[in-house]
């Protein structure tokens, strides 16, 4: 029999309503694996207790026959998410013993529908990060390995320590949030599904906010249908939400039929990037070919201000970080510092601060300060939003004329080392994200599939970018793609 | 434009951000690293276009001003870092 937390959420939904398996099992085998992946840092708060107690609630909701797809199904929450009474700290040391008196609302619609949370997992910190080295519980590490090099390699980020649970089986799937490419980054390096949903589709209430116009939750599985079956759990209007959409959520996993034929499909010449990987190239002609094959139509097109999306972003996303993260001065929850005799409540919020956030979070908060004080507003913030609507304007430019969807790769590389990264300057990290801060900035869909291996046999994916509210028909273009490509390489087992 | 180190202590200190001063210098490097990244945006033409304000083209949903919540006191004090009486307690901040 197969160990059961290699299941994914489909096969497992099949085998609990087939009475082959029973929750408690399948979530006792993913604790046992969490329990036993500490090499991997990506679990940073179990949560067994919890996590059997939903299970026994799961199995005698599905022994009445009335049961979401969800139900009995064990996921990986990421630290982001506030879970009521459970530690939820962003990745910070600022929020060091916070555990939230309320539930995120895409955690509580996961728990409605019967989902089990085995605990929280590894990020960067509030997101800010592409390689899960950011955060304040040590660095998330990837399970997969360049051929026998032991080499530890980043498992992406922001949302690391989800794409690592999921890649080594410590759980069916895992929440993800997307702020630059959190969600598709990590998936493409660990060879696992992301998706990051149209703007306003998941709720953010109870999600801790770093810039609030660009961050979407979303799902991150093994296969595009788990995405599929997961996306609509989460998914949904929220009255706490004022941004969430009031649109009725379609059932994802029904519009996968895998038929693509008569589609068009975009190629955007700039994201040809000078030094970009043979391997890279050569999986985004294979992706075209698949999606041609399938009966879709190739089309070049153009999305002439993608090279701004960048500056863009690290104007936008600074800005919008340094007014979310301005809450956190030691007064209400989290990390005080220690003060000295005659600090008043000025040297508290310094010194709280300065100790609470890490060195990335206080360069980020400080770039949004100084963009947005007086004097640099008109010249950084108001230009970056003006290229922000014109970013927005070429992806409607090309929808109009009768794209479905875009396809790109989703990295400029594959995963890399740990710690390789450490003497370069920040914007070479900020890099990472070229192929998919576009995407957040125009508000739309994304996701990342894996599509192939590089030379060293490290896991690469390409994303498809879908029109707004169009996540069904994305992810049937999507499973198109996953079909044809026929992925299936897993990490070996060292950890 | 280019921050020397009394911009950088400007910018942490409105960030209320303690930076030594043995640190600003290369803090203000950095700035210099990402502004010269942001640069860029100058070479845009943004001419007639308004700076976006909502990604998707929504109207805020208007709600009737009520109270649909409250006391929770205790909840609401419960991470802090020191609450006394009811209260958030902070340093004296009037003489």
């Amino acid at each position: 029999m197969t160990d059961l937390n290699t299941l994914g959420l489909a096969e497992a939904r099949d085998k609990l309503r087939a009475k082959e398996i029973t929750s408690v099992d399948l979530t006792q085998a993913c604790l046992d694996a969490a329990e036993a992946s500490g090499a991997l840092n990506a679990f940073v708060h179990h949560t067994p207790d919890i996590a059997l107690a939903q299970a026994k609630a799961a199995d005698a909701r599905l022994a009445t026959g009335d049961a979401h797809d969800m139900c009995g199904l064990p996921l990986g929450i990421k630290d982001l998410f506030c879970t009521k009474g459970v530690a939820s700290q962003a990745g910070s040391a600022i929020l060091e013993g916070f555990k939230p008196e309320y539930e995120s609302t895409i955690t509580q619609n996961l728990f409605d529908a019967g989902a089990v949370m085995l605990g929280k997992l590894n990020m960067d910190e509030f997101a800010m990060g592409s390689s899960n080295e950011t955060s304040v519980y040590g660095n998330a590490v990837s399970p997969w390995r360049r051929g026998n090099d032991d080499t530890a390699l980043t498992p992406g980020g922001s949302s690391g320590g989800s794409a690592a649970a999921v890649a080594a089986d410590l759980c069916l799937a895992a929440t993800g949030t997307d702020t630059g490419g959190s969600i598709r980054q990590p998936a493409a390096f660990t060879g696992t599904v992301g998706i990051k949903p149209t703007y306003g589709r998941c709720s953010r209430w109870g999600v801790v906010a770093f810039a609030s116009s660009l961050d979407q939750a979303g799902p991150m599985t093994k296969s595009v249908r788990d995405a599929a079956i997961m996306l609509e759990a989460m998914a949904g209007h929220d009255a706490k939400d004022s941004t969430s959409a009031e649109l009725a959520v379609p059932n994802f996993e029904a519009m996968l039929t895998g038929d693509i034929r008569g589609k068009k499909i975009g190629i955007p010449k700039e994201y040809h990037m000078d030094g970009m990987p043979e391997d890279i190239e050569a999986l985004w002609a294979q992706g075209r070919e698949m999606l041609k094959a399938a009966g879709a139509e190739i089309v070049d097109i153009s999305l002439p201000h993608t090279k701004y999306a960048l500056p863009a972003y690290y104007v936008i996303a600074p800005a919008e970080a340094s007014s979310n993260l301005a809450r956190y001065d030691g007064v209400r929850y989290g990390h005080r510092a220690n003060l000295a005799a005659g600090d008043g409540i000025t040297e508290m919020y310094e010194k709280t601060r300065a100790e609470g956030f890490g060195h990335e979070v206080q360069r980020r908060v400080m770039v949004g300060t100084y963009v947005l004080s007086a004097g640099f507003y008109d010249a950084y913030y108001n230009r970056a939003r003006r290229v922000r609507a014109l970013i927005k304007r070429d992806f409607e430019q090309v929808f109009a004329a009768g794209i479905d969807a875009i396809l790109t790769p989703a990295t400029p590389s594959a995963a890399f080392g740990l710690g390789e990264m450490d003497n370069e300057d920040p914007v070479k990290m900020y890099l990472n994200d070229v192929f998919t801060v576009t995407v957040n900035l125009a508000g739309l869909p994304g996701i990342s599939v894996p599509t192939g291996v590089d030379h060293q046999g490290l896991p690469l994916g390409l994303q498809l970018i879908g029109r707004p509210w169009e996540e069904g028909d994305l992810l049937n273009t999507a499973y198109a793609l996953e079909t044809a490509a026929g992925f299936v390489a897993k990490p070996g087992k060292w950890w | 434009m280019s921050i020397d180190k009394d911009t950088a202590a400007r910018v942490a200190k409105l960030a209320r951000i303690k930076v030594e001063e043995d640190a600003l210098p290369a803090l203000a490097q950095e700035f210099n690293t990402i502004l010269g990244f942001i640069e860029q945006l100058n070479e845009v033409d943004v001419e007639g276009i308004e700076p976006m304000t909502s990604v998707t083209p929504q109207r805020l949903k208007r709600r009737v001003d009520e109270v649909t919540d409250g006391n929770q006191q205790d909840k609401v004090l419960k991470n802090a870092p020191d609450a006394r009486e009811g209260f958030f307690a902070v340093p004296k901040v009037v003489e």
